[in-house]
């Protein structure tokens, strides 16, 4: 392995610098242009369901009313719930970093349908400004589940908030359609299905999910529209509606969401565990079809969501068993990366970091999914802190972990500079404790029976959320950090060159940052994806170090 | 006069793509997923059709039976047939004959228009009725529980299907007109194509609803 003396150099022309002025970011096609934008835009929602976060846990460090009343705490667990799930959860990875980097991966100039792909991205514009635009009107109180018949009935503006969320989905829509079609059609020569990079193959599942699942929200969300202007009454018991088949149909696309949310950062896990252990992912083929099996039984199990709802014991049974197999399949995954680990020459650098920090949530959140998804079990769990605790050690841990993750692997490639890989590894250290600190109490208070979506609480519940609050603290002061050092980095760190982390994989072949359509020359990929046993041909390794 | 067809002609927005026919194996397998998306839209309603049908048989029984069986099945007809008329198209132009593809596309449009229409006389009847969807049901010789679900959901399902019609429409007469003024040709009419997919499922949802809401 060779070190190169001199400290690379900027690429003298790439996509960020290819064409200037705001009007040419605003109308491009450039599927990495559309990658940082969506990046900006998600981080700025997420800024914003983050103060909500922090108002919720401010009010609830002491009992009693602290610093809002019940109603606005009402909406701000709404708000903090809608805005974190549809308007950045879900689109986080996939949008930015997908787009960014899936054409990139299969050798493409772009992804199938640039200018689809640019509308995409307005209509998540339209729909978050939609959003917010509802919360300035004074808020919604319904939960980010849109629960009927309450939802149908409350004083507040839902419909803002309902056409948001339809407009949203739009945007998933198209983007999941761009991403398949790109997958099918779009790969270099020579690329065969089970030669794809395995983040490819989370987007392709990631992307099938949301095709299929995203128009049944839709429909539902039009319908408990309807029923706001019109009565109509399919969800209104009173007129002989079934306020259940709202839950059916929500939960039908819901559950499956959650995998939109985590599969994508599956994905981009395991090509950082191979990059900074460089070995060999210990098994493709189950890494591949772990993926596809995700997809695939995420779509039977939703039922688990509607244990205490009145569902037949069946059909609870029935759910309860299908949703254990989803465990299996995450299992694989997990086992797969940490045989990677072993005996790997292990990089302990920022993205790896988050790479423990996404196992260990998401180990421990699965673990707690496979508990409550025990009929018996949930019947004391359900709508408890035990819930919040488990879908934030996984959405929030593991999504979370993998966004963070991806943002620092992927940060020299999209921007061609690094960052400060000290202060990086010691944020992500402080994250990690700080999620800890935050989520592991609320197990408890959910075990004692604390629950959710509660202002208040008695007395001897408070030494717990004092802590949470602590650690939710920990964390906002994390990420005022890593977004100070980023910053920074954007116009003060050091230059890259091509392949700083000397990674194999195949976005790192072109320039960082790539030309404007991603390669000089027709690339061409000799060996396999993440394949780390043979020599090393690209002698700038080391820069990052 | 249009240009005279190349096998494959390399049109600037398949640059990307490298050439042309790459291109179209995209669109068609974009159009593929969103007529799947399209399929899932559908299915959510057909699901709740099918949970109110067995909470409430009688109210569906009679509200199929008070549904104009006729001008039903002659909607059927009309858009079975207009959906012909652009298969036809399909082959005119593959044929390179493109006036004629663009007159079939023409009575295509005519056939969606005049489906709008027998709906909408539907609509004006049931409205005169009193067979309003939910809160606004007020039809005296029709009170059995579950009624008024069976209009919210009629008006529902052929409300989502007759905009989607109106969007068919749009595209046939953006295709009509590229296909008059000599757009397409044998080797190039993917939008062509992909048009008709569109119009297919249209059709085909319809012939779903048809039995479901018409038929006793
Ligand atoms: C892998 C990623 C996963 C994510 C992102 C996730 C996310 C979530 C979310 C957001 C909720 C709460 C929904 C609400 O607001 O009510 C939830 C609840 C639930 N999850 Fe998960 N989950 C995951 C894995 C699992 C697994 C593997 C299982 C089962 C083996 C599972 C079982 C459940 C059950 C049963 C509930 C309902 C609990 C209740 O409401 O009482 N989850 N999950
Ligand atoms: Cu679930």
């Amino acid at each position: 392995m060779s070190f190169e003396a001199a400290e690379p150099a900027m690429p003298r022309e790439h996509y960020l610098n290819a064409q200037r002025g705001a009007w040419s970011w605003l109308t491009t096609h450039d599927h990495k242009r559309i990658g940082v934008m969506f990046l900006g835009a998600l981080l700025c929602t997420f800024l914003l369901g983050g103060v909500f976060a922090l108002a919720l846990r401010l009010e609830l460090l002491t009992p009693g009313e602290t610093v809002m009343g019940r109603l606005a705490y009402n909406r701000s667990f709404t708000l903090h719930g809608v805005i974190m799930v549809w308007l950045f959860l879900i689109p986080s990875i996939p949008t930015s970093f997908g787009n960014f980097l899936l054409p990139l991966m299969i050798g493409a100039r772009d992804v199938a349908f640039p200018r689809l792909n640019l509308a995409s991205f307005y209509l998540f514009l339209l729909g978050a400004v939609m959003t917010v635009w509802a919360i300035l009107q004074g808020g919604v109180d319904t939960g980010w589940t849109f629960y009927t018949p309450y939802s149908t009935a409350t004083g507040t503006d839902v419909l803002p908030v309902l056409m948001g969320v339809f407009v949203v989905g739009f945007s998933t829509i198209l983007s999941g359609l761009n991403f398949i079609t790109t997958v099918h059609t779009m790969r270099a020569p020579g690329m065969g299905w089970m030669r794809m990079p395995i983040f490819v193959w989370t987007l392709y599942g990631t992307s099938i999910i949301q095709v299929l699942a995203t128009p049944v929200l839709g429909m539902v969300l039009l319908l408990v529209a309807l029923e706001r202007v019109a009565g109509v009454g399919l969800f209104d018991p009173a007129r002989g509606g079934d306020p259940l088949l709202y839950q059916h149909l929500f939960w039908f696309y819901s559950h499956p969401a959650v995998y939109i949310m985590i599969l994508p950062g599956m994905g981009v896990i395991s090509e950082s565990v191979s990059a900074f252990c460089r070995k060999n992912p210990s098994s493709y083929r189950v890494l591949v079809w772990s993926t596809v099996g995700i997809a695939f039984v995420g779509f039977l199990t939703w039922g688990h969501h509607m244990f205490v709802s009145g569902q037949s014991v069946l059909g609870s049974g029935t759910f309860s068993i299908l949703s254990m197999l989803v465990a299996i399949f995450t299992a694989l995954k997990i086992f797969t990366w940490t045989s990677t680990m072993y005996r790997g020459s292990i990089w302990m650098s920022a993205p790896f970091t988050y790479v423990l920090g996404f196992i260990f949530l998401l180990f421990f959140g699965g673990m707690s999914g496979v508990a409550v998804a025990v009929t018996s079990a949930d019947l004391h769990w359900h709508d408890t802190y035990f819930v919040v605790a488990h879908f934030h050690f996984i959405m929030v841990g593991a999504s979370l972990m993998a966004f963070l993750a991806a943002l620092h692997y992927w940060f020299p490639k999209m921007f061609g500079r690094c960052y400060p890989e000290g202060l990086g590894v010691g944020t992500a250290v402080l994250i990690i404790f700080g999620f800890i600190a935050t989520f592991l109490p609320q197990f408890l208070l959910g075990n004692m029976g604390m629950p959710r979506r509660y202002a208040d609480y008695p007395e001897h519940f408070q030494s717990l959320h004092v802590a949470s609050t602590a650690g939710a603290s920990l964390l906002g002061f994390g990420f005022l950090i890593i977004a100070a050092y980023l910053g920074w980095s954007l116009r003060h760190g050091r230059v890259a060159g091509r392949n700083p982390w000397g990674s194999r994989g195949y976005e790192w072949h072109s320039d960082s940052p790539p030309p404007e359509s991603n390669f000089h020359a027709p690339p061409d990929f000799p060996y396999r994806p993440h394949d780390y046993s043979r020599p090393d041909t690209q002698p700038e390794v080391g820069h990052a170090a | 006069m249009r240009p005279e067809a190349s096998v494959r002609p390399v049109v600037p927005q398949a640059r990307h793509f490298g050439d042309e026919a790459s291109r179209q194996d995209a669109a068609h397998v974009g159009m593929w997923v969103f007529l799947a998306s399209e399929v899932m839209l559908f299915t959510a309603l057909f699901t709740a059709y099918a949970l109110y049908r067995y909470a409430y048989p009688d109210a569906f029984h009679q509200g199929r039976a008070y549904m104009d069986v006729g001008l039903g099945t002659l909607n059927t007809y009309v858009l079975v047939t207009s959906s012909i008329l652009v298969a036809l198209a399909i082959t005119s132009v593959r044929a390179g004959r493109d006036m004629r593809a663009g007159m079939f596309l023409l009575g295509a449009w005519v056939l969606g228009v005049g489906f709008l229409c027998i709906k909408g006389m539907e609509y004006a009847h049931h409205a005169h009725d009193g067979a309003l969807p939910g809160a606004w049901y007020d039809f005296d010789d029709f009170a059995v529980p579950g009624a008024s679900l069976f209009f919210t959901l009629y008006w529902v399902m052929t409300g989502i299907h007759a905009i989607h019609v109106l969007v068919g429409l749009g595209v046939l007469s953006t295709l009509v007109v590229r296909a008059l003024s000599g757009r397409f040709s044998a080797a190039y009419h993917t939008p062509l194509e992909l048009g008709g997919m569109y119009w297919h499922l249209v059709d085909i949802v319809w012939l779903f609803l048809w039995p479901l809401l018409y038929l006793a």
